[in-house]
């Protein structure tokens, strides 16, 4: 059905032309006829409206675009024609719906000046907030009946005891994985025997450590961060201010003793459901029995490798925790900066545990815990 | 079926180059809307006059926003007929295309702008949807215009939501709902959260726009001032019906004890005597404003 938008150009009867408009001028007709007028040269006198069947705003701009672009008269408006172009008529300053960008050879340099201004400022406002914890930390040292012992207890349970299923069978997959592809290897030179001492020792120097920090990085930390930048979007935190509780107290020392308390723990915990695959996977296919298995552990793994995990575990827990904290408290503005902050929370958790981890290898070989 | 949609909403089918020219854009039937145990709504029905400003009232949890949503086709009712512009929303698929989502525009509670476009950009995303045949050069203008329309400074065209205040907010939101020209628009408690000026001067915006552009509204609000301000009819809210809808004058002259303590308590009787007062300073210097419709 071709009932669109539609125009002509005819005499005015004093020898210049005008610019006849019929049909209906809506935003659903007028796309098509727009190009065309805006491609129209000339001089003209006037815009007829008056075959125009139905008109909205879009229309009337149309037609007053076209008029002021002319500088021609607007002839035979209907009432709702001459009342919206009252309605749009506010100033043609040309301003760009996009926001200004600037080009690329300037906008590159300022972006890396950018982040490293904002390195520096978050170095220095995570010394800040360090330095804060510690104050929090004497402070209670010194009122210890402000301590909240209710909301570490919660907090033990939420990073611990509900991890435990999670990290339980994660850590017994690794023991397997380890164990298997370790006997494959070590089968070449009639050596599956040291699987054991392979699974027994790395579980508990690296990965039951290792891989319960990045668990609970993403477990806890990432609640850490989205709770508290919940709650200082919701105002509480500055609810608790007013009030006289200190965030720090209340909080974050509960949530960053949690971690150091159960990293440790649960780290352990880890390493003994990562040997128990191992031993598992050894009786399935190695011809080790299981307890075989689990006496020669005793056996072979130092007693400083189980040392080597629990000096790390606080470490890491205390890293998760912070970074979890720290982001969330950094939450201003809209609700899109929590998912932002808990991303980094946990990204940068998990970089600094891996990169403490390397140096912590190091320290531990030169000390003689090899 | 209902006798409307038998003879005059039929015949007063939707060309994509008319306004509509039925009588009610909006007619709901027997709504039932349950959320488990609980019934918000039972056997509602209302109509909305075109040309009308119609306000929507009714006490916390009566279920307003969910009558809104469930003519939107937001909120799929569990029995009862919504038709819009004549053509079932009830009956159609969720997103089935049936020509009147481009005949109505939405202003939801907190704006609802896209929080990584600008407000122009905002503007643009319907007029992208629903018609990709216009120029871009065009749609710009478009955007600019409809800003500028809906009151926030030339400025404001390209700042992103976060830049802006909580009333400004409402006005780009206002801005996009309006994009499309739509004949009917859907306002959710536009001045809530604003500053009685703010409200004061929305309400006016509203009354402006609607008369202008010939709008359909239906106008969910708690702010008795905005009612009696510019609502032609105002609908009430209670026991999970609409109990009753008219004039304001109307209303005062039923005796149901909600509509009474509600228009009657110490806040009612300030926006009355408000009214009144404006009228006196308005009459003789204007007309009273008259409904358009077509």
């Amino acid at each position: 059905m071709d009932s669109g938008a539609q125009f002509s150009i005819d005499d005015d009867g004093k020898g210049g032309r005008r610019l006849v408009l019929s049909g209906p001028y809506l935003v659903s007709t007028v796309g098509e006829v727009d190009r065309e007028l805006r491609a129209v040269d000339g001089e003209f006198s006037g815009v007829d409206l008056s075959g125009i069947t139905e008109i909205d705003t879009v229309g009337a701009w149309t037609a007053c675009h076209l008029a002021s672009q002319h500088n021609a008269e607007i002839e035979g408006a209907s009432d709702r024609a001459e009342r919206l172009i009252k309605a749009i008529d506010a100033g043609e300053d040309e301003k760009p719906i996009r926001a200004p960008r600037e080009v690329i050879f300037r906008r590159v340099p300022g972006a890396i000046g950018q982040m490293v201004v904002e390195f520096g400022q978050g170095v220095a406002s995570l010394l800040a907030f360090i330095g804060q914890i510690i104050m929090g930390f004497a402070s209670l040292i010194r009122h210890p009946r402000r301590f909240r012992v209710k909301a570490l207890v919660r907090q033990l349970e939420l990073v611990g005891v509900s991890a435990l299923g999670i990290i339980g069978l994660m850590s017994f997959l690794i023991g397997i994985v380890v164990a298997q592809q370790g006997a494959v290897q070590l089968q070449q030179f009639g050596a599956e025997i040291y699987t054991i001492n392979l699974t027994g020792r790395l579980t508990m120097r690296e990965l039951g450590v290792l891989m319960t920090a990045i668990m609970v990085a993403g477990r806890s930390g990432s609640a850490f961060a989205a709770q508290l930048g919940t709650m200082k979007l919701t105002e509480e935190v500055d609810a608790m201010r007013t009030i006289g509780i200190s965030p720090m107290e209340a909080l974050i020392i509960p949530r960053i003793l949690a971690a150091v308390i159960m990293m440790p723990l649960l780290g352990f915990y880890s390493a003994c459901m990562g040997i128990l695959g191992g031993a598992f996977i050894a009786d399935a296919t190695l011809d080790i029995p299981f307890f075989t298995f689990l006496s020669r552990i005793q056996e072979v793994v130092p007693m400083y490798d189980l040392y080597v995990g629990l000096v790390k575990a606080p470490v890491f827990g205390m890293i998760v925790a912070i970074a979890g904290c720290y982001q969330g408290m950094q939450v201003e503005g809209n609700s899109e900066q929590v998912g932002l902050r808990t991303t980094k929370a946990v990204v940068q958790a998990i970089f600094m545990v891996i990169v403490l981890d390397a140096f912590f290898a190091v320290f531990f070989t030169k000390i003689g815990w090899a | 079926m209902s006798e409307f949609s038998e003879d005059e909403q039929r015949q007063a089918s939707l060309s994509k180059h008319e306004r509509f020219r039925g009588e009610y854009p909006i007619v709901v039937e027997g709504l039932v809307n349950r959320f488990g145990k609980q019934t918000v709504h039972d056997n509602l029905s209302l109509k909305v006059k075109r040309g009308e400003i119609l306000g929507v009232v009714g006490g916390s949890g009566t279920g307003k926003s969910v009558l809104m949503r469930s003519i939107i086709g937001l909120q799929r009712p569990n029995e009862g007929n919504i038709e819009v512009f004549g053509r079932s929303i009830t009956e159609a698929e969720p997103d089935e295309e049936i020509g009147v989502r481009e005949r109505w525009g939405v202003l939801f509670q907190g704006g609802a702008l896209f929080s990584t476009l600008t407000v122009g950009e905002n503007v643009e995303v319907p007029l992208k949807q629903f018609y990709p045949e216009l120029s871009a050069t065009l749609r710009h203008e478009i955007a600019r215009y409809k800003t500028i329309m809906s009151g926030l400074p030339e400025e404001a065209v390209n700042k992103f939501p976060s830049e802006l205040s909580g009333g400004m907010k409402k006005r780009a939101g206002l801005a996009r709902s309006l994009a499309l020209d739509p004949e009917l628009l859907f306002l959710d408690e536009p001045t809530a959260g604003l500053d009685p000026i703010g409200a004061d001067k929305f309400d006016k915006l509203t009354r402006e726009l609607q008369q202008t552009l010939g709008l359909t509204v239906f106008l969910i609000t708690h702010d008795l001032d905005t009612l009696y301000a510019i609502c032609d009819r105002v609908a009430v809210l209670a026991d999970k019906q609409v109990i009753a809808v008219g004039t304001i004058p109307e209303l005062l002259a039923t005796d149901h004890p909600w509509i009474q303590e509600y228009f009657n308590g110490p806040r009612g009787r300030a926006a009355q005597s408000t009214q009144q007062r404006d009228n006196k300073k308005a009459s003789g210097a204007m007309d009273k404003p008259t409904v358009t419709g077509a």
